[in-house]
């Protein structure tokens, strides 16, 4: 930052220009005592320059802080206050009904969620359902991506096209699927049909509900996932193909040893995000029931961890227990963040 | 296939076209089956094959969802919830990136960090104590139940931060300094005027989100209080109203007003995650 004075058009009219003063620091000048020329060199233009200079040295020092204050203030009270405090809540036995009166447990809260058939259960059908829509969502996403990259006619059709579930809710997706997955009169069964396939029950099975709403997931994020791997596509430097053209790559060659390897920390990105979704799947299942509610199916055979800190807390009222379902999803997390960081590690050092 | 046409200029094949209109399809169709089936009755809906062209009762049907789901104060409350969240993210966001773009301040890589590290806690793990802050407020069913905790985003504040890195000059905020500016008219008269495509692309990026925001809403809000669009479909998707046409009907509501941004602004709404991938 080169302005140390202010330089303002006003300064720069003052008639007499007094060296001493001018040339010496604002902090120097502030104190009055060992003034270099006496009394009579502060004029009333000088000491109007000084307030400008001070006040602008303090907009230079803490208005950075000011911008970013907002941001701060509002994660710390809807952030990470929330997270801490869900920390605590889980240590404690507080109802729904009066979330006040809190009774210290301990770490019963997470000593249950170990016995707890139904938390094991969700645990399970999250991890399910995280891998049957993420990982084909993301290799579809790779062979979309790449052919979007090629020059096409309309190519921002597709992209918008492509892009439109991703403007549709999860109810709205919801509500629509678990229409086409109907049992009897559904668009799906009847199109098996005409195949001559009898299409499941899907809602009532356990895999094929967990197929069902791994689909929803599917559809909303497939276009999504694909503008990402478009987009780092679309910054691999031209030379590396020629030089792969060159050395008689095919087009599959291209793509196996050019694309995908440039694409590795993008790949890593959207796996982790997608992990991070996939963990906090919520409404698909919830509404995936229609009126079963928070159960996730009859036999709960696709109620998420998400579903299940719903059930927990806002049907059956127990805050204490939802909070330690939530503080167990936090620490997933973070191993799968420690995991992720060690392999984009390993990555960096392969290169 | 020479060698020189190789690579990212090479142009599309048929195969390529057939593989792209089949995903768009993909992609399109059961938007498309919603309106369908919003068009239809129930009955109709219970037949097999299941109906593939539009019927009759489209209006009727948006009307009974219309009143029944309370869908027009809900549209109303997703407007205001949508656009607040939005013009909050964006005015936030442009404020805190320029900062971390261009400001020189204390301990400022920490706190970037910072704000990158809670990109990855996602908002779900908070949800006991904001619930019960709000209770403890009396905010339940109140809006700003569900404007205030998205009202400001770690990923907005990058993306800014990335976009005034460039699309910014150093120079011309000197220069204005020079000429007695101090930073909010910096802000006010270089920054916004400089970042507008950036917020524009922000805002239409954390409208669509705010709109199809979910857990917390239901968490927040009722549908006898004043719920979002998303609130009000998950009362008719358990069964409230037992027509599945209507719920169809409902769902196309819901979606309506997004899906006309898209075919408005499309272009810069891809553009918007395109660039937030590069650089996020």
């Amino acid at each position: 930052m080169a302005g140390r004075t202010p330089r303002s058009a006003p300064s720069a009219a003052t008639p007499a220009p007094d060296p001493a003063a001018t040339g010496s620091s604002g902090r120097a000048g502030a104190d009055p005592g060992p003034g270099p020329a006496g009394g009579t060199g502060r004029t009333a233009a000088d000491r109007a320059r000084e307030r400008r200079s001070r006040r602008y040295r303090r907009d230079l020092r803490w208005s950075p802080y000011a911008f970013i204050a907002p941001f701060f203030l509002f994660f710390a009270a809807f952030g990470l206050f929330p997270l801490l405090y869900t920390g605590w809540a889980a240590l404690h036995r507080v109802e729904l009904t009066a979330p006040t009166d809190m009774e210290w447990a301990g770490l019963r809260n997470f000593t249950r969620l170990l016995g707890d058939d139904f938390f094991w259960n969700a645990l399970g059908n999250t991890f399910v359902i995280g891998v049957i829509s993420t990982v084909p969502q993301l290799l579809m996403a790779l062979g979309i991506a790449h052919l979007l990259n090629y020059r096409l006619r309309g190519s921002t059709f597709f992209r918008v096209a492509l892009l439109t579930p991703y403007a549709t809710s999860v109810a709205a997706a919801t509500l629509v699927f678990v229409l086409l997955f109907g049992r009897d009169y559904g668009l799906v069964n009847w199109l098996l049909s005409t195949v001559g396939i009898d299409g499941p029950d899907w809602e009532n099975g356990s895999w094929s509900a967990k197929l069902a709403v791994s689909t929803i997931v599917i559809w909303r994020w497939t276009g999504y996932n694909a503008l990402i791997y478009l987009a780092a596509m679309q910054a691999i430097p031209h030379d590396l193909y020629e030089s792969a053209a060159l050395d008689g790559a095919s087009r599959w060659q291209q793509f196996r040893y050019v694309t995908v390897p440039s694409l590795r920390p993008t790949i890593l990105f959207t796996c982790v995000v997608s992990t991070i979704g996939a963990m906090q799947l919520f409404g698909e299942p919830l509404l995936f029931s229609g009126s079963a509610g928070a159960t996730g199916g009859a036999d709960h055979q696709y109620q998420t961890l998400g579903l299940y800190l719903y059930e927990q807390g806002w049907v059956n009222l127990h805050l204490g227990r939802a909070s330690a379902i939530a503080w167990t999803m936090f620490l997933i997390l973070l191993v799968i963040a420690a995991v992720n960081a060690l392999i984009a590690r390993r990555l960096r050092s392969d290169d | 296939m020479t060698a020189r046409r190789a690579g990212r200029q090479l142009h599309g094949g048929k195969v390529t076209y057939a593989v792209l209109i089949l995903f768009t399809a993909g992609s399109l169709f059961p938007l498309l089956w919603t309106a369908v089936a919003a068009s239809r009755n129930n009955t109709r809906l219970a037949q097999t094959p299941p109906p593939f062209w539009f019927g009759g009762n489209l209006l009727k049907n948006l009307g009974t969802a219309w009143t029944d789901a309370n869908m027009g104060t809900a549209l109303l409350n997703t407007t205001v919830v949508a656009t607040t969240v939005a013009a909050g993210t964006v005015i936030f966001s442009t404020v805190a990136g320029f900062a971390f773009a261009k400001l020189r301040f204390r301990a400022k890589r920490l706190l970037l960090l910072l704000v990158i590290g809670t990109m990855m806690v996602p908002p779900q793990l908070g949800v006991v104590p904001l619930f019960m802050t709000i209770a403890e407020l009396e905010w339940t069913d109140h809006l700003q139940a569900v404007i205030l905790p998205t009202l400001v985003s770690a990923f907005g504040v990058f993306f800014m931060r990335q976009y005034l890195l460039q699309a910014l000059p150093t120079e011309l905020i000197e220069a204005a300094r020079t000429d007695g500016a101090n930073s909010w008219r910096v802000v006010w008269h270089i920054v916004f005027p400089a970042a507008r495509p950036a917020m524009a692309v922000l805002g239409l990026l954390t409208f669509v989100q705010a709109w199809n925001d979910f857990f917390w809403p239901i968490i927040a809000l009722t549908q006898n209080g004043s719920p979002t669009v998303q609130v009000a479909l998950t009362g008719l998707g358990r069964g409230f109203i037992p027509d599945q046409s209507v719920i169809m009907a409902g769902a196309l509501l819901g979606t309506l007003p997004l899906l006309v941004a898209f075919v408005l602004f499309g272009k810069q709404i891809v553009g918007g995650i395109m660039q937030g991938a590069v650089k996020g």
